[in-house]
């Protein structure tokens, strides 16, 4: 659809241009159809999928039907998913794990489930557009778009209200004014700290250069977490908005986006958002008229975690080695270039927007009193269903683990949920009624971090996945403080002792105090809060590392020196675990007990996960 | 490796061609990106630009030999050393040639929960190379790859552009020889 540009100068004209839109859009859509496109979507086979939709739309000759390719629906257990909404009464179907060959009876059935085919039931609502009559566990502000328009077309996100906060602000509002809502909202940072976003503004706001910037981190590194890449893939307008309102008011007419260059597709979407929003006049000169104005460049990082601390990334955009430096000055201060400049996470932005439609106090009635608003996590690891959720803050990891998640893969038992990524830490069954916020999560030894939240189960070593973070921090330390770059270093030798049964109690006192000593003098956030994994797990699971050392065992089975497999008299020679052996080490006539070559087996546990009949020992 | 600061800057010899020279349509291309940016205007932050200039140097080359590094370290008017210092603290950049096939494993903490370091284990041993590595016939490269957010399909395979999910050990052989039929 290509509609002349309009030139809205004024907020009424913006009203009137978004009821528009939509009148054009219901007038010609009845049914649309919402295919799921974000990168884990295409990685399960959404594009054949959409290509059997289309084809079968033209071969039904249905009119008033449209395709609609949208961001990620959040509902990565059953890629690929496709959504049909019938535009008058809102009314829909949600499909999962759908095949090209049932695009035939999907377009066929309407908002009527097509029979055997999975159908899911959603489990969230939007507190924007409608009350909560169905209990549903989530609640999407951040995601409200997500999986619901199309990212690619501007129309679609301003018959969803967009571009009224920027309107509004411009408008109607003081800088002074913005900074006050936003900091009357509550509103924290959540790309892990939590710090008042509205107190950063402030800062901004206050100073006396006429260059200042703004900063949108998504530079996503926690592993096991893409809250931020499916926002920008399915949203990126929101982000874009929020951005320009910053700038408002903070006085800023330079936004960058500092984005990982591993999201390809998020890079591409928020290419096409920034170069629409230019030519609809949303960005660039004199913005509805208001003579203010603002634009958004694109920065790519190149692969260094450490960049997501806002001196490193400030530093990585100025084309230097992305090292931290000391604060004071803070970015608000001294930031990009010298000048004053924020600093916030995409989903801190994603917020904004709103806040700033709905007001500070619609946005405090929802989550906690310490921490309003929702989160979003991205639930991965040993659960039933992965996926991408948000949820009021105060909800309890049961209600997140067990009701969303839909509790534990293979049957197995819970044993801990990791947050907060390599600063976090591990949260035990016991505290699973725990309800989550940035303060309860820092009293349980974790941290909210950016939102990645990983289910462990009782195959997982507590040991192992303390050492598997501080590998990880050792790679991704940039060495610039010696706490760091030598401490973690140390720290990695000692699990790496213990896993191997090879320490001693004095290697736990030794990992103890040697935690504390870095929490307490390593220069940026990634080195302050990198033992925490250690810190927590030691804590938590104490007994774990006791076995590890006292008796020379790994509890869970993992530590492959402290392990071997052997076949018992169960063995019904069917050979199965002889064919999926990768390194060949299982010996054995057909129908007759086999045998392991322990010096030749990898410990892989191919043969356990293979066996039927229960003849494979762990020992 | 962000920390990374031993490798070695290829130098340059009789039995390794200067890429400026054996590919100059690629010398072109990477000469007109750099004299297309705005640099006059940006006195005193030329280096804002060299991030970005080493990524599209790294699309057209495949890696960042030291005569690109020289190129690029003269338009920006910067010191090699600094682009250097750039390169190699970023581990998306690489001085080194990679091979035509590249796996990589995915090192998420999803992943590894699900067996990741198994699957990257067994891709070393079939190809007889460490993490980081290529091989000498130039056909694989193995390396470990930060989180691609495809948790789902845990553990998760990059095979060149392309997300391999779901993989156990048994997969490694046959995502080798299917790479290997392709390369013929």
């Amino acid at each position: 659809m290509t509609v002349a540009k309009p030139i809205i100068t004024n907020s009424a004209q913006l009203t009137e241009f978004t009821a528009q839109t939509r009148t054009r859009m219901s007038d010609v859509t009845k049914i649309n159809i919402l295919v799921s496109m974000g990168t884990c979507g295409i990685a399960a086979g959404t594009t054949p999928v959409l290509k059997a939709l289309e084809e079968s739309l033209a071969a039904q000759n249905l009119t008033g039907v449209k395709i609609t390719r949208v961001g990620c629906m959040g509902l990565c257990h059953s890629e690929p998913t496709i959504e049909v909404v019938d535009t008058a009464s809102g009314k829909s179907v949600i499909y999962g794990n759908v095949k090209a060959s049932h695009a035939e009876a999907i377009v066929a059935a309407g908002v009527h489930p097509a029979e055997g085919l999975k159908v899911i039931e959603r489990g969230w609502y939007y507190p924007e557009d409608e009350e909560n009559t169905q209990d549903a566990p989530q609640a999407r502000i951040v995601l409200r778009n997500s999986g619901r328009i199309n990212p690619e077309d501007i129309q679609e996100y301003i018959a969803q209200s967009g571009y009224q906060a920027l309107c509004k602000v411009l408008l109607e509002m003081s800088p002074k004014q913005v900074v006050a809502e936003i900091t009357d909202s509550g509103l924290r940072g959540r790309g892990g700290g939590g710090f008042p976003t509205g107190r950063k503004w402030s800062f901004a706001n206050a100073q006396k250069p006429k260059e200042k910037y703004v900063i949108c981190n998504a530079d996503e590194g926690d592993p096991g977490a893409f809250m931020d890449r499916a926002i920008l893939e399915g949203d990126p307008h929101a982000v874009l908005e929020a951005m320009a309102i910053a700038g408002f008011a903070i006085g800023a007419k330079n936004g960058i986006v500092y984005i990982r260059a591993e999201y390809p597709l998020a890079i591409e979407r928020l290419q096409i958002a920034i170069h629409q929003a230019r030519e609809m006049g949303f960005l660039g000169k004199n913005i509805f008229g208001s003579g203010f104005d603002f634009d958004i460049d694109l920065k790519f990082g190149a692969g260094a975690f450490v960049c997501g601390e806002e001196t490193a990334l400030i530093a990585s955009i100025e084309g230097k080695r992305g090292e931290p430096t000391y604060k004071p000055p803070f970015p608000a201060i001294a930031g990009l270039w010298g000048k004053p400049t924020i600093v916030n996470n995409v989903e801190t932005f994603a917020n904004v927007c709103a806040i700033i439609r709905n007001g500070a106090g619609w946005f405090k009635r929802i989550g906690t009193t310490g921490s309003p608003g929702t989160k979003v996590f991205a639930l991965a690891g040993k659960i039933n269903q992965v996926g991408l959720i948000e949820v009021p803050m105060g909800t309890s990891l049961r209600e997140i683990i067990y009701g969303i998640g839909k509790g534990i893969r293979n049957g197995k038992q819970f044993k801990a949920v990791q947050t907060g990524g390599p600063s976090g830490g591990c949260i035990k069954r016991d505290q699973l009624d725990t309800t989550i916020d940035y303060d309860t999560l820092v009293l349980l030894g974790s941290m909210m971090g950016s939102g990645g939240m990983i289910i462990m189960d009782e195959d997982d070593c507590m040991v192992s996945v303390a050492r598997f973070f501080l590998e990880f921090t050792l790679d991704e330390s940039c060495g610039k403080c010696t706490p760091c770059r030598i401490g973690n270093k140390r720290l990695h030798e000692m699990l790496t002792k213990i896993t191997q049964g090879k320490a001693d109690m004095q290697t736990l006192q030794k990992l103890r105090d040697l935690s504390a000593s870095i929490k307490d003098t390593a220069l940026c956030g990634l080195g302050q809060s990198s033992p925490n994994p250690v810190r927590s797990t030691m804590n938590q699971f104490e007994d774990e590392y006791l076995a590890h050392i006292l008796e020379g065992k790994c509890p869970a089975g993992v530590c492959a020196d402290l392990v071997t497999y052997s076949i018992n008299e169960n063995c019904t020679g069917c050979a199965v675990c002889k064919k999926r052996c990768p390194v060949d080490c299982i010996r054995g006539e057909k129908k007759s007990v086999h045998v392991i070559d322990a010096e030749a087996c990898i410990k892989c546990g191919m043969c356990l996960s293979s066996c039927k009949f229960n003849a494979i020992d762990r020992k | 490796m962000a920390s990374d600061t031993s490798t070695n800057v290829t130098t340059p010899t009789a039995d390794a061609p200067n890429l400026l020279d054996a590919f100059p349509d690629k010398r072109q291309a990477l000469e007109e990106y750099l004299d297309s940016l705005p640099l006059a205007r940006a006195a005193g932050r030329k280096k804002g630009f060299l991030i970005q200039s080493l990524h599209r140097a790294q699309a057209i080359f495949g890696y960042l030999p030291e005569e690109v590094q020289v190129l690029v370290a003269k338009k920006l008017e910067l010191h090699l050393s600094e682009v250097y210092g750039v390169i190699s603290f970023y581990s998306f950049f690489t001085d080194k040639p990679v091979g035509k096939h590249k796996i990589n494993v995915c090192t998420g903490t999803a992943c590894f929960v699900r067996g990741a370091d198994i699957i990257l284990q067994e891709f070393a041993r079939q190809l007889k190379i460490s993490e980081g590595e290529t091989s000498e016939d130039g056909m694989f490269s193995l390396g470990g790859l930060r989180c691609v957010g495809a948790c789902s399909l845990a553990p998760v395979v990059m095979v060149n552009e392309d997300v391999e999910g779901n993989v156990e050990p048994p997969m490694v052989k046959k995502i080798i020889r299917r790479c290997m039929q392709e390369g013929e």
